[in-house]
């Protein structure tokens, strides 16, 4: 079993430690808020991690092939494609700038050489199609190798063109763009598992699209109320289920989840299943509503399973069981006696995301002074990592960090008012198949991999 | 709710948090993006958890005061807004008050802070909805305290009792019927901490007409005698639409919307009351957001 020193074992497997990778982005301390990393996704072979960020751009790395001549070092992902997607907007008619951050990407399964994503901001989703040209073709008739048109009259032969090789080409071009849909800001969207159609979510209402269709969406749910001041929740995510394709969860404000079929009805007012955990009353307190808040929802790879990030704990439901969670984490349990200040610089507002590994076996989020927290379902052991660049040297196996939370300091362990609590990891991905993870802080993206002993 | 014994830690930290979340609310509107709907939807229920707890520490100082002066001198009186134990709302339920006090509408407290910087605040942030939302130019049951009238009589701390008054208007209004004052109107003198409870029993209408000067404070001692408060909305309002239609809209970014401020649904299940007591009842915590809003 493992006793292991370092990375505590978590990932699935025995004797497993996470080391350092590769880290992403400016090692400047003043961080341009452009830089921002706003999501992070890989895509369903894991070889492809994208990126967005504040700016609006997208930044896709490719895993490398590995390299025979260095068997023990994995595949490093390099930059692939870095591409605009969003621009500033402004809205004339409510006088509103809509800001160019990307909320998300999710990408499509691939269906040719081509690999599709859709990126969302606040109004708008488009659909991308990222696409390699290595070759070009010579020997125009009608054209000179510059460009420039050929007079017709003076062409006496013609000549069949070749293709040559030529500098790989990564080319970003926008297929389709999903606009004015949304009155509110987009927090979420999720591709079918029938790969035409997906959803995207706004704070009251979700819209479904064809992939194939710009101009029109179907609205599915929509809780705005008549009279908007008895609004007392809103959406906060959405996923469709990874196998049924007329199933789909959103999370609420309070705290949660809906579970709605699509085959029911046309519109999914009325949810099929409903999935709270009644409060404990003895832990009110004045900032009850904005922790109980869910942050992110992420269905299971099996679809047996969700789970739910609010800003405290993570929590796996069954989806059979609507009553409870069948399990919850605590994820920083030692910030609940610090709200008010959290509420006063606003992290309280945070809005942290989770995610599963490949087998389902663990659960990764995010937390501050740049930890990110690990739990193995099965040996319910946990594991809090830093990203750092002290610990930033090659293959460098990461040292599990101890925030402690009374009494006597121990050596090595951070206590709770040394958190800095602008080091935030809120965006996190793991790849679907193998133990390596991307995590987001601030404007770096770092890439952790495993290395079994 | 919090125990008893971080109650006066909580009480300073309802103001405080009061203050800090009407700024963030203000400042949203100047945000990049336009307004978070979500997020401030949260910062309403801290709103609504903060004047949870404010007004009941202003109501257990209250009793605590009644009971100190049992005799019922004119500077004190009754709370005038304890909720009936059984069906109190349950942003109230922590009152700490016996059960036999006067059940009167517990939401009747609608506060106005006197003063012109009321009216002039900064309109807060609200989502574009809450903005569009129709005024309530009819609103009854607040009401612009008499500053402009100013404290009758001499005595001191005359002028300055005008403007850090709330008045609790005692009226109710049923759906339907014909109005009638809820026998009390309470004024909290928010620096001194002096509560004053005008009893009355007299119809709305009755009280208005028949109360020309009623909604001036008397000065000397207690700011004002007995029997002469009375919800002068109606003929106030018709004086100064403009005034009433700047309070509604107050109220309607900050009261009524979102049920976090205002909880209708115990509203429906007392009586037939509709929005308007609502926007009392989130008038009812006006004076403190006013002296927030004043504060920045």
């Amino acid at each position: 079993m493992a006793g292991v020193a370092g990375g505590g074992g978590v990932g699935g497997s025995n004797d497993f430690q996470w080391c350092f990778s590769q880290v992403k982005g400016a090692i400047d301390e003043d961080v341009a808020e452009a830089d921002i990393i706003s999501t992070v996704e890989f895509n369903y072979s894991g070889d492809l991690l994208a990126t967005g960020d504040k700016g609006g751009r997208v930044v896709i790395f490719q895993r490398e092939q590995e390299n025979k001549s260095r068997p023990h070092s994995r595949g490093e992902y390099n930059v692939y494609s870095t591409f605009q997607s969003h621009e500033p907007e402004f809205d004339y008619l409510k006088s509103l700038e809509i800001e160019e951050k990307i909320n998300k990407i999710r990408w499509l399964p691939q269906q040719n050489a081509a690999h599709f994503l859709l990126s969302t901001n606040d109004k708008t989703i488009k659909l991308w199609k990222i696409s390699e040209r290595d070759k070009r073709a010579e020997g125009y008739n009608l054209k000179d190798e510059d460009g420039r048109l050929r007079d017709p009259f003076r062409i006496t032969a013609l000549r069949v063109p070749i293709l040559k090789p030529m500098d790989l080409m990564v080319e970003a071009s926008p297929r389709r763009i999903f606009a004015n849909a949304h009155t509110y800001h987009i927090n979420s969207i999720s591709v079918n598992s029938d790969h035409e159609t997906y959803l995207s979510a706004d704070d009251l209402r979700i819209n479904l699209w064809h992939l194939e269709i710009t101009d029109r969406s179907f609205n599915i749910v929509d809780i705005k109320p008549a009279n908007m001041e008895e609004l007392t929740e809103v959406i906060t995510a959405a996923e469709f289920h990874p196998h049924h394709c007329n199933v789909f969860v959103y999370s609420s404000s309070k705290g949660t989840i809906r579970l709605c079929d699509m085959r029911s009805s046309a519109l999914c007012d009325r949810h099929s299943k409903f999935f709270e955990e009644p409060e404990d009353p003895s832990s009110r307190s004045f900032f009850s509503e904005i922790i109980s808040s869910i942050s992110d929802v992420k269905f299971s790879h099996s679809g047996r399973y969700m789970m739910t990030r609010d800003y405290l704990s993570v929590k796996v439901w069954d989806l059979n069981m609507e009553n409870r969670p069948v399990e919850t984490y605590q994820v920083h349990e030692y910030l609940r006696s610090k709200l008010c200040s959290l509420y006063e610089n606003d992290c309280i507002f945070d809005k942290f995301e989770c995610c599963w590994n490949g087998s389902d076996s663990a659960i990764m989020t995010g937390s501050y002074n740049n930890f990110f927290r690990m739990f193995d379902r099965n040996t319910r052991r946990d594991v809090t990592l830093e990203a750092s660049r002290e610990s930033s040297k090659p293959r460098a196996v990461l040292k599990p960090r101890k925030v402690c939370t009374g009494g006597k300091r121990k050596k090595d362990e951070i206590s709770v008012d040394s958190l800095d609590f602008n080091k935030k990891i809120l965006h996190t991905a793991w790849h679907p198949m193998e133990n390596i993870i991307a995590v987001a802080a601030t404007n770096n993206l770092y890439i952790f991999q495993d290395k079994i002993n | 709710m919090l125990r008893g014994r971080r109650r006066m830690e909580c009480t300073l930290d309802a103001q405080s948090l009061i203050s800090i979340s009407l700024r963030k609310i203000h400042s949203s509107r100047t945000q990049r993006g336009g307004i978070k709907l979500h997020k401030n939807l949260l910062v309403s229920y801290v709103l609504r958890n903060a004047r949870q707890l404010y007004l009941s520490e202003r109501y257990a100082e209250l009793y605590r005061r009644q009971q100190h002066y049992p005799d019922g001198a004119p500077l004190l009186a009754m709370p005038a807004c304890p909720p009936p134990a059984a069906a109190a709302p349950p942003e109230l339920a922590v009152l700490p008050l016996p059960a036999d006090t006067q059940d009167r509408e517990a939401r009747s407290c609608a506060v106005v802070r006197g003063g012109a910087e009321l009216l002039e605040g900064p309109v807060c942030a609200a989502p574009p909805e809450l903005q569009r939302a129709p005024c309530r130019d009819s609103s009854p049951g607040f009401y612009r305290a008499a500053g402009s009238a100013g404290p009758g009589g001499g005595g001191g701390g005359g002028s300055s009792a005008a403007p850090g008054l709330l008045y609790a208007a005692g009226c109710d209004f049923g759906t339907g019927g014909v109005p009638h004052c809820s026998s009390r109107t309470t004024v909290l003198d928010l620096d001194t901490h002096v509560v004053t409870t005008v009893e009355n029993g007299y119809l709305h209408q009755d009280c208005c007409s028949q109360c020309p000067c009623c909604c001036q404070p008397v000065a000397g001692g207690p700011p004002f005698a007995p029997c002469t408060k009375r919800a002068r909305f109606e003929e106030y309002s018709a004086e100064h639409p403009q005034d009433s239609s700047n309070i509604s809209n107050l109220i309607s970014i900050f009261g009524s919307g979102f049920t976090g401020l205002v909880s209708r649904q115990q509203a429906d299940s007392e009586q037939p009351l509709n929005g308007q007591l609502c926007g009392k009842q989130a008038l009812a915590s006006l004076g403190a957001w006013t002296r927030a809003i004043v504060a920045f």
